[in-house]
């Protein structure tokens, strides 16, 4: 799988009160990788997200999954929302299988990936309950869950813990990162949280707002074995810090 | 005190009372003899009345005939302005088509429709049901239709990366989503509905809880009147606990 993003530009709006939101924006993931896009609101992360998933077309320049241009969008893009990420009138299980019945999988086959699934992301206990009995985490992971099961070639997390406290979201990163080496996954995350691209990512864009770019790609070698001791080393923190200036120096609210 | 306080508390007593109070009113005015029983009859005469069609099958057969009515008419509204409401909510093009049209019978009083449909259907069952699908479906349509701008834009989108099509888009995730607000535009508009069935059935109706109204009132019958005011509320106000329990139901999870 080869997704590649190549001199994307978008703008909305028409003539004088067009407002150019990404400028040449070329990044690619391959199978197997984890590739992280940080910036803070403005940067138009969120905007690349969509054009990848297809729910917006690009203005100029081109995205392809395996050199096919998307032209709207499909389940080898598996997305995964900040919000209003599960239905709520579902259980868990129907929530996991929901993707698997769009696709028109037949039913046995449904019923055996939604458990393996919700296995997968250690819920089988909670299989009947309604995502509001459920914690933010716990949904998160059944959207989560329900991309997967739908077989995507990459699955695109749109700040999928954004809303989430600060405990959860470590835990939460723990279960990413654990999810992503067992199941092999391909991802592509989209954050404001620095920390947060730099545990999980191998390959981390930061972007710019006013016109939304990439100003820096950095590619993280890191010793993952224990995020919880990656948080605290030094080399982590360094990496850290070196961009968080890169970061700041670019919004124009800091610098004025 | 604190049994009372309990009492007080729970979410019926007060509204019983309420009611109570004026059944009490009514009853002590009667008996002392103040007003003219012509105006206001004892709530014994009522009940009377109420035994009395209710023992020859007059008032079983009104009922019915009213209630079919509104079922008939108010089904076909309700039928009709939930596809048209989902498309008109979900695509821009037809909304602009149809809005402005809708917003403008809208405002046009249903009763006023009456000697057109009577004109057109004559005086049996079909103007008096097209009356109730006239003053009902456009205001579900428009209110079902603003209850899918409210759809989170999220939840479809998930769907199309799931890899959903416009169809079943539409029927598995905006219409689910919906349902607690098309119940609740039903239960409100359903009022209307009968409102408009006893309108009609003043103007031209063989039978009905209208009919059986205007004709009491032509042998100064209050306590028949009375009598018919009571069970339209009584029905009304069952049907209206009726979509609400449905909807305790079927949408659980809104709740």
């Amino acid at each position: 799988m080869h997704l590649q993003i190549a001199n994307v530009g978008k703008s909305f709006g028409y003539g004088s009160s067009s407002k150019e939101v990404l400028r040449n924006v070329s990044f690619h993931v391959r199978s197997g990788e984890f590739v992280a896009l940080v910036g803070s609101s403005g940067s138009g992360k969120s905007t690349v997200m969509r054009l990848i998933a297809g729910l917006d077309r690009p203005s100029s320049g081109t995205i392809s999954i395996d050199g096919h241009a998307v032209s709207g969008p499909g389940s080898d893009r598996g997305m995964v929302f900040q919000k209003y990420s599960l239905y709520p009138w579902l259980t868990a299980a129907q929530n996991v299988a929901f993707g698997m019945e769009m696709q028109g999988r037949d039913r046995r086959e449904i019923r055996e990936r939604s458990s393996y699934f919700l296995e997968v992301v250690g819920l089988a206990d909670a299989a009947r309950r309604l995502p509001r009995e459920l914690s933010g985490g716990m949904q998160q992971r059944v959207a989560i869950a329900r991309a997967l099961a739908a077989e995507p070639k990459v699955l695109l997390l749109d700040e999928p813990f954004g809303a989430l406290d600060i405990q959860i979201r470590e835990s939460m990163q723990e279960f990413l990162h654990d999810l992503w080496k067992r199941t092999g996954l391909t991802a592509l995350l989209i954050t404001h949280d620095l920390e947060e691209a730099l545990l999980l990512a191998g390959q981390v864009h930061i972007m710019a707002p006013y016109p939304g770019r990439i100003v820096r790609s950095v590619t993280v070698e890191l010793d993952r074995s224990s995020l919880a001791h990656l948080r605290v080393s030094r080399p982590f923190l360094e990496m850290r810090e070196e961009l968080a200036q890169c970061l700041r120096g670019l919004d124009p609210a800091l610098t004025a | 005190m604190p049994e009372f306080q309990r009492l007080i508390r729970q979410p019926w007593t007060l509204g019983v009372l309420g009611i109570l109070t004026v059944l009490v009113l009514w009853w002590t005015i009667t008996a002392i003899g103040s007003v003219n029983k012509l105006f206001l009859p004892s709530p014994e005469a009522v009940w009377q009345v109420g035994q009395q069609q209710w023992t020859s099958g007059l008032l079983l057969k009104d009922a019915i005939a009213s209630v079919k009515r509104v079922f008939i008419g108010f089904a076909m509204s309700a039928g009709l302005a939930l596809p048209i409401g989902i498309v008109m909510g979900s695509n821009q093009v037809v909304c602009r088509l149809l809005e402005p049209l809708m917003a403008l019978i809208r405002y046009m009083p249903a009763p006023a429709f009456i000697p057109l449909l009577i004109i057109y259907f004559g005086l049996d069952e079909l103007p008096k049901v097209m009356l109730i699908f006239i003053g009902t479906f456009f205001f579900n349509t428009l209110m079902i239709m603003d209850a899918v701008k409210f759809v989170p834009r999220e939840l479809v989108e998930t769907a199309l990366t799931l890899g959903g099509r416009t169809l079943p888009i539409l029927t598995r995730v905006v219409a689910q989503f919906i349902a607690p607000q098309v119940l609740d535009t039903y239960r409100i508009n359903m009022a209307s509905a009968w409102n408009l069935v006893i309108v009609a059935e003043l103007v031209a109706a063989n039978e009905g809880l209208g009919k059986r109204i205007s004709l009491a009132q032509r042998f100064l019958r209050t306590d028949e009147i009375f009598m018919g005011l009571i069970v339209i509320g009584l029905i009304g106000l069952a049907i209206d606990l009726g979509f609400r329990a449905l909807m305790r139901r079927a949408c659980a999870w809104a709740n």
